[in-house]
């Protein structure tokens, strides 16, 4: 049975999370980010934006304290947190690769592409290879349908990519590469 | 407010204005299947056994957010909503894993009780075998996610009639699922008041209390509509 | 702020032009292929040459041909290089001088560029997206002072109607209307919103207007704004547009602080105020309620309409959604006349539309054209057809709501109904050109996972039949489905296009029934056969009411 009661146990985590906050100036950079938006609710979105912006991803104490901050339930910042596919809770490797996949990509032949870097780096889409250097995504399009297709490394897109092409950027930065 | 009139099924029926159709039928006796409606509630239209066809009205409407109108000619029961609804539920039987005879709320379940009514004896589509958790880590109560089918009704009482705000929806699409907190154990929510009305809300065995086993698990949910009118029309507070 | 002051800064901006302007491409897709490289090559080479004060050159937005980026245009003498790289830069600006180059030139009489009509990318390729002033002295924020001075919110409203601009996001709801809606429904706040989350994949037309000419998406928010009665303005841009993004705060910015928004604009009572709402990757937030549940901090999901934003949207306010191409389609109205705008068309069609080509053809990239323009022309004449001589096979219109029109229907004039007819939609404005090595029920299959994965999860025939609709284009692309797999998966495209709660779900069967409509064959030849050469029947897809008496 639950030895605690009910409210006690809340105390316990908000002090937790404003802890583990008051240590780490990125809070406080988000708090005044926060206090921008006059800690409206409906700035839970731009607010996650931010977080993620500063912290890489978005753990648990991070969705916690902006939770408390925007009076928002925790289940409310989880809920929106994982129903956007920008958002991600679990940390991401050094680099990233983001695949494109939208239409004009695919029939030029991007799933080949995305094959071919799966097969290198060893990882599915949406994983991040065991010694965290490369995240390998997808997206749903990201408008550069006229250098289809497209892949964006490190935040850089670069036109026209094949398998060949591909896997030679990548290649650099995995374990065993040249 | 002024009343309106209306045909339902080619019957004569007078409602309030702003009622909605499915009040105006249920008020006129006429039942139209519904699975994501709870009385006490706002309603969402989310799991369209309630469509409806309207004349006049291209597209099938939901009976639980439409408004009534003056003239309106509703039908409920044609074959052809009769053929949407059975796909339905062959859909939501597909879509996790619903073993009535192992299942808590076996004979008091409103997805069966639906089923039965609509012939639903087999269904035509892939099961989809997922593999879902059960989360039994609450003192009271259990939540067995494979048989629960994102009606949200647990969610809207927890949010509207309790004001917790434990649970919620999170992730989308077919892999959308009913979390507690930040999709903890529910045993270590912070936020639940173990107050049970998300077990009264919850139409088929998802959401149960500990210790029942198949078949046991019945619900009063006069209890909601009685703790609503006491918050809402504050009936016999003083 | 007043006209006189646009017309100084116009002309300021007009002195300050050389003789020769080298306009530089600095859209996304050139961008990706270095077109900042480029600008900068440029201006050193200008700065080293000592020719500063007679050449200029001027960071551009989106010049169209996007498959031979970066593009690099020299006037007077209208010059389109391509693929410039920035070694080539000396030597480009050494030309504006009479000295011969080797850097590859583009034909500006092509197809491609003479058939095109421009009044929503009028301003795109020409001005700097970075400067107000750039905008200010090509006609911009002129429409703006003359609603606001010479027109009561009525006349604007009629203007839109009687040119009869239709909704460029998808469903071509007529604009008037929508703004009348917003305007007759009393309330002391309203809301104007520009939706921006041009998510359909093969569409960039919203992008490359909104990281070429972001002012007169403003400028026609504000328009609306005071058509019909609110006072704030909200753009709901995706994520994945950084640089669009980047140049609408530049521009808002810009004109803050001009005075052109905030309060008392044009010395007139009106105010009105635009923040930036960034998405964050969900396809359904393009769906209006999805949208505003989006702006308020929820979860993406749609709602039934009724009630329509219009009467009741943000925080339950009357909220006019408009698309950015509709917006960016009003400055100009405004300064020519509804009737200018309602000669160009087709009877119900008015005006242009902007498309992106992309996928199997030769010429990648923007384009706009009347309404009523032959497919034909714009595949064939303006693409270039399909590349290395293959065959074109379909056009894909609409995204994933939308169809695949056959290469024996290619004549067809692009109008909402015509489109509509075909079982595609006008959508947003991507056009995906397939040649013969695609195959019909695998892009089924591929928008269906995409409607699958994209699915709000909320309605039960979207969550649940998207998933059996995939799985069943699986099997038969995977060639073990029967006859009765293909029925089976008619009747759920039938069951949910007329049974979910949202414009995703209803639209999400579009691409299998328009490539079963019109390539059935690919279909049945993928079917599973019996030894003697009859397709196959499995029990499981025996229906239903033979079973019914057990």
């Amino acid at each position: 049975m639950k030895a605690v009661p009910i409210g006690s146990e809340k105390k316990r985590v908000v002090a937790r999370v404003m802890k583990h906050a008051s240590g780490d100036k990125r809070f406080k950079i988000l708090e005044a980010h926060i206090k921008k938006f006059q800690g409206r609710q409906d700035s839970l979105i731009e607010v996650l934006h931010k977080a993620q912006e500063l912290f890489g991803y978005l753990e648990d104490d991070l969705l916690l304290f902006v939770g408390y901050q925007l009076k928002l339930p925790p289940s409310r910042v989880y809920g929106v947190a994982t129903f956007y596919h920008f958002f991600t809770l679990k940390p991401q490797g050094a680099h990233t690769c983001v695949v494109c996949l939208g239409t004009a990509c695919y029939v030029r032949g991007a799933d080949r592409v995305l094959a071919a870097i799966e097969a290198e780096a060893k990882i599915k889409a949406g994983e991040t290879t065991p010694d965290r250097q490369l995240s390998l995504l997808t997206a749903r399009c990201i408008g550069a349908c006229g250098i289809a297709p497209a892949v964006v490394y490190d935040g850089a897109t670069v036109p026209r990519q094949t398998p060949e092409s591909a896997v030679a950027q990548v290649k650099g930065w995995l374990p065993h590469g040249p | 407010m002024a009343a309106k009139t209306l045909t339902i099924d080619g019957k004569e029926v007078s409602a309030q204005e702003g009622a909605t159709i499915l009040d105006a039928a249920s008020d006129a006796g006429i039942k139209i299947p519904t699975l994501c409606h709870l009385e006490g509630v706002y309603d969402i239209g989310s799991c369209r056994l309630c469509l409806v066809e309207v004349t006049g009205v291209a597209k099938l409407l939901p009976s639980c957010t439409t408004h009534v109108s003056e003239g309106m000619d509703v039908h409920t029961d044609s074959e052809r909503l009769r053929k949407y609804r059975r796909m339905t539920l062959e859909l939501l039987f597909a879509e996790r894993n619903h073993v009535c005879s192992v299942c808590v709320s076996n004979n008091n379940c409103e997805l069966q009780a639906l089923a039965w009514q609509h012939g639903m004896d087999h269904v035509r589509y892939d099961y989809c075998f997922p593999k879902w958790g059960m989360d039994a880590t609450h003192p009271l109560f259990g939540m067995d996610h494979n048989r629960c089918i994102l009606c949200t009704r647990c969610v809207r009482v927890c949010w509207h009639i309790e004001g917790a705000g434990t649970k919620n929806v999170a992730g989308r699409g077919a892999k959308s699922t009913i979390i507690d907190d930040l999709h903890q154990p529910w045993g270590e929510s912070d936020t639940c008041t173990s107050c049970g009305k998300c077990v009264i809300a919850c139409p088929t065995g998802a959401l149960f209390s500990r210790g029942s086993t198949v078949g046991e698990m019945v619900r009063d949910r006069s209890t909601l509509e009685f703790i609503v009118n006491a918050r809402e029309k504050k009936q016999w507070i003083v | 702020m007043d006209l006189d002051d646009l017309n100084t800064i116009a002309e300021k901006e007009r002195a300050f032009h050389k003789k020769t302007v080298i306009r530089c491409c600095t859209a996304a897709g050139c961008m990706s292929s270095h077109a900042d490289a480029v600008k900068a090559g440029l201006e050193k080479a200008v700065r080293d040459t000592g020719l500063g004060d007679r050449v200029e050159v001027r960071g551009v937005g989106c010049m169209r041909l996007c498959c031979q980026g970066p593009l690099v245009g020299v006037e007077p003498g209208g010059i389109l290089y391509e693929k410039v790289t920035p070694e080539d830069a000396p030597s480009l600006v050494a030309s504006t001088e009479g000295a011969p180059t080797k850097v590859a030139r583009g034909n500006p009489d092509h197809p491609f560029f003479r058939k095109q009509m421009s009044i929503v990318l009028a301003n795109s390729g020409e001005i700097d997206p970075e400067r107000i002033e750039s905008y200010i002295e090509a006609e911009g924020y002129r429409g703006l002072n003359t609603v606001l001075l010479e027109m009561a919110p009525k006349d604007a409203v009629d203007c839109v109607i009687k040119s009869g601009l239709r909704g460029r996001g998808g469903a071509g709801y007529p604009t008037g209307l929508k703004w009348a809606t917003v305007a007759k429904t009393p309330a002391a706040q309203k809301y104007v919103v520009c939706n921006a989350d041009e998510g359909d994949p093969g569409a960039f037309m919203d992008r490359s207007v909104l990281e070429s000419d972001p002012h007169s998406v403003l400028e026609g928010m504000a328009i609306a704004g005071y058509a019909v009665g609110a006072s704030q303005g909200f753009i709901y841009v995706r994520a994945e547009y950084p640089l669009a993004i980047k140049r609408l705060q530049t521009a808002i910015r810009q004109a803050k602080q001009i005075g052109l928004l905030g309060s008392g604009i044009f010395e007139s009572p009106f105010n009105f105020n635009i923040d930036i709402r960034i998405g964050a990757g969900a396809y359904v937030c393009g769906e209006e309620t999805a949208l505003m549940a989006s702006i308020e901090g929820k979860r993406g999901t749609p709602r039934p309409r009724p009630p329509f934003p219009a009467e009741s949207g943000l925080w339950g306010c009357p909220t006019l959604i408009n698309n950015v191409e509709t917006l960016a389609n009003i400055p100009p109205i405004i300064r020519k006349g509804a009737d200018w705008y309602a000669a160009i068309g087709t009877g119900k069609s008015k005006g242009t539309k902007v498309f992106a080509l992309a996928g199997k053809i030769a010429n990648t990239g923007l384009i706009e054209v009347p309404m009523g323009t032959p497919l034909r022309q714009i595949v064939e004449e303006m693409g270039g057809g399909a590349p290395d001589g293959a065959k074109i096979k379909a056009v894909q219109t609409g995204g994933p709501s939308g169809g695949c029109i056959p290469a024996h229907e290619l004549d067809t004039p692009v109008d909402y109904e015509s489109l509509t007819r075909l079982g595609s939609i006008m959508g947003s404005g991507g056009m995906i050109v397939m040649d013969e090595s695609t195959r019909m029920p695998e892009v089924a299959r591929y928008f269906m996972e995409f409607c699958m994965d994209e699915s709000c999860g909320k309605c039960v025939p979207c969550r649940a039949g998207t998933v059996q609709m995939h799985r069943l284009l699986d099997k038969i692309v995977q060639r073990e489905a029967t006859a009765g797999d293909l029925s089976t998966l008619e009747e759920l495209c039938d069951m949910v296009r007329n049974t979910s709660l949202c414009g995703l779900g209803q639209n999400a069967p579009n691409p299998v029934v328009s490539t079963l409509r019109f390539f059935r064959d690919e279909y049945l030849e993928l079917l599973r056969k019996e030894p003697n050469g009859e397709p196959a029947v499995t029990a499981g897809a025996a229906p239903a009411q033979n079973k019914e008496a057990s």
